[in-house]
């Protein structure tokens, strides 16, 4: 489908994910506009709810994106939040919608081209995959 | 340990003083009373009595019951077996009354493994009562001629009761306590698991010795003989509460392309030879596993025959 | 607690697949404490169910409810007003929730969204393990501390068998072997001759295998 825009749902930490993203705005770096960025204290406040309500609300793919592994402002939030995207990857795949429209990333506060690199990676990603099979005629 | 409890023949034989030889079958998965037949034919004569497994390792085959009883009708003595997984204390006492009543004569008493082994891992396990209790259970229905509530019952049966012993599982340190705890119960005699690692059966039965378990109770050594190198390294991983040596395996592999299968039974050989001098070891038992028909040269091998009448 | 794990989605789905509009039911008693039925599990079975009726093209209508529990008439009362709304129920409680509902509103139909499996503890953060099997007699004092009919394989009462090896049951490398653990204790505190004597044979008349059974405090009856 040429003309399919996929909806994106970026769930982004405030110290890292979005300063990046602030960082990528301020480098000029174009990332697709169909990453909508949603602003966290911390991706461990990301609940396993947040994202499969993205999901049920018609979002053709969800990331988080979080500090680096090891680093992150509140010490562990990251990693749980990796447990919860795991969850809804194997809640997904039971339901028969692909895993692959989920994601965690981790990045740091000066990786401003990273943000944009991992925009137009899922960007990319949910384009060869196409609409969400969830999605509701009143969202499209 | 002097009068005849039971008048079984193994029984006889191991009180007048001879080293007993026994041996095992497993029963076909299925009615193929032929095949059974034809397995029993290869043992005997060339042992005292014959083990009747009990659904080993939780696969269903014939009923040991029947299939000691089938054995009986070919004029060879069974060791019926019982496992505390399938039946509970109403099928067990009803079933030795049913194989006594058939003519057999021995009892071993086992745990049994779990059922998720088998090939029924979905059944309900029962395990009502531990192979303890059991081993008390028969005693009782043997001495006290009473069931387990008590009630007298209606002409004894009189059953040479036996255990297994695996002097190799762990807490190693424990295991000659449970073969106290079982002769106590009632065990009258006991087949051990089977020995590779001889190191570890000597202190085993020097502990026996020491605590004067052998005078109350025989032991019989338990003897497989490795048919190959793919067996031994089975046994050795694969199996739990087996110990085989590295030493062991490492001599099969030695002995040449071919040349295990004889290696293994030479190894079992020199096990038999030092089992009859060792001391507190009453007997050995043959597992030759799907093996029947080598039995005889074993024996024979191992000095064993004629099987002495008693 | 009491501990479950949650049905499979193809199955809760299946329970369902006429319905159009349930109402789900949590509960804070155990299942909330073992992470599997509180109002966080609540919510995200109803987003998954709703995702996955959603993608059928037959989308339903979900409704939320907790109750403080569901083992008690008092709580189950509450749904009076509004159990009758739906197609059918999902409750999230314990094997005992779905049956008072069952029998307070036996015009509605109720289905158990989880397989209650043991009565336990939690040894790790999200993880529980089973440690009494309710026999109904408890012997745990003959065995310093330590339950045999529960956490052996084979409720041995004199274990252990042939198969404990390393510290672990025979049948697999994630249970222990707690005849092994019963033994080294007994002969660590001196007390190994405790386990000499032979246990007789369990009465499991109390146990489940006596019929279902009750339990009555003779000083609160009205």
């Amino acid at each position: 489908m040429d003309t399919f825009e996929p909806q994106i749902v970026a769930f982004c930490c405030k110290y890292c994910a979005y300063a990046a993203a602030d960082l990528a705005g301020s480098m000029r770096l174009s990332y697709p506009p169909n990453v909508k960025v949603v602003q966290l204290p911390c991706t461990g406040r990301v609940d396993i709810f947040h994202l499969l309500k993205a999901i049920e609300d018609g979002a053709d793919g969800v990331y988080v994106a979080g500090c680096l592994e090891g680093e992150c402002h509140f010490l562990k939030g990251n990693l749980r939040a990796r447990k919860k995207v795991e969850y809804v990857k194997r809640t997904l795949e039971e339901l028969g919608i692909e895993p692959a429209r989920v994601e965690m990333y981790n990045l740091s506060s000066a990786m401003g081209p990273r943000f944009a690199e991992i925009a137009r990676e899922m960007t990319g990603r949910i384009k060869e995959l196409g609409p969400s099979p969830v999605k509701d005629a009143a969202i499209a | 340990m002097s009068e005849n409890k039971s008048g079984s023949n193994l029984e006889k034989v191991l009180r007048a003083g001879h080293f007993a030889f026994t041996g095992e079958c497993g029963p076909p998965k299925g009615a193929n009373v032929q095949h059974l037949k034809e397995k029993i034919a290869f043992l005997k004569g060339n042992v005292d009595a014959v083990n009747i497994t009990d659904n080993q390792t939780a696969v269903v085959r014939m009923s040991s019951w029947a299939a000691s009883a089938i054995a009986v009708q070919e004029g060879v003595e069974p060791n019926f077996q019982m496992v505390c997984r399938d039946r509970n204390r109403l099928a067990m006492m009803s079933d030795i009354l049913g194989v006594y009543s058939l003519g057999a004569r021995n009892m071993l008493c086992l745990s049994g493994d779990h059922q998720r082994f088998g090939n029924h891992p979905d059944a309900k396990n029962v395990y009502d009562i531990d192979s303890l209790q059991l081993i008390s259970l028969a005693r009782k229905m043997r001495d006290e001629e009473k069931f387990m509530n008590g009630e007298a019952i209606d002409v004894a049966p009189r059953l040479f009761i036996g255990a297994a012993c695996n002097p190799f599982a762990d807490p190693f340190e424990f295991r000659v306590y449970r073969l106290a705890k079982k002769i106590s119960a009632g065990a009258d005699f006991v087949q051990t698991q089977c020995i590779y690692n001889m190191e570890k059966f000597r202190n085993f039965m020097k502990m026996a010795v020491d605590m004067g378990l052998t005078e109350k109770c025989f032991i019989l050594a338990g003897v497989t003989p490795l048919k190959s190198i793919g067996m031994a390294q089975y046994m050795a991983r694969q199996v739990p509460g087996m110990d085989v040596p590295a030493e062991m395996i490492d001599r099969l592999k030695g002995a040449g392309k071919g040349k295990a299968t004889e290696e293994g039974i030479k190894i079992a050989l020199e096990q038999i030879e030092e089992f009859k001098e060792m001391k507190g070891v009453a007997g050995v038992h043959l597992m030759a596993i799907e093996w029947e028909h080598r039995v005889a040269e074993i024996a024979e091998r191992a000095k064993m025959l004629p099987r002495p009448l008693v | 607690m009491i501990v479950g794990d949650r049905k499979s989605l193809a199955e809760i789905l299946d329970m369902i697949k006429d319905c159009q509009n349930i109402l789900i039911t949590g509960c804070k008693g155990c299942v909330t404490v073992c992470n599997v039925g509180g109002l966080k599990e609540v919510q995200i079975l109803a987003l998954s169910l709703k995702i996955a009726r959603k993608k059928e093209g037959r989308p339903i209508t979900i409704e939320e409810n907790l109750l403080e529990r569901q083992c008690d008439p008092e709580y189950i009362a509450e749904l009076a007003d509004v159990v009758h709304n739906y197609d059918a129920v999902l409750s999230m409680a314990c094997g005992v929730g779905p049956q008072f509902l069952a029998e307070a509103y036996p015009a509605q139909k109720f289905f158990p969204a989880i397989n209650t499996k043991f009565f336990g503890g939690a040894t790790g953060h999200g993880v529980w393990e089973e440690r009494c099997a309710g026999c109904g007699t408890c012997v745990i004092h003959n065995y310093d501390g330590l339950c045999p009919v529960s956490r052996c394989s084979k409720s041995l009462m004199n274990g252990p068998c042939g198969g404990s090896a390393g510290g672990l049951c025979e049948i697999s490398k994630d249970v222990v072997c707690i005849w092994d653990m019963i033994v080294k204790k007994k002969m660590e505190q001196g007390r190994l001759e405790d386990l000499l004597r032979v246990m007789p044979a369990k009465d499991w008349s109390t146990s489940r295998d006596g019929g279902p059974r009750k339990s009555i405090r003779e000083e609160l009856s009205q």
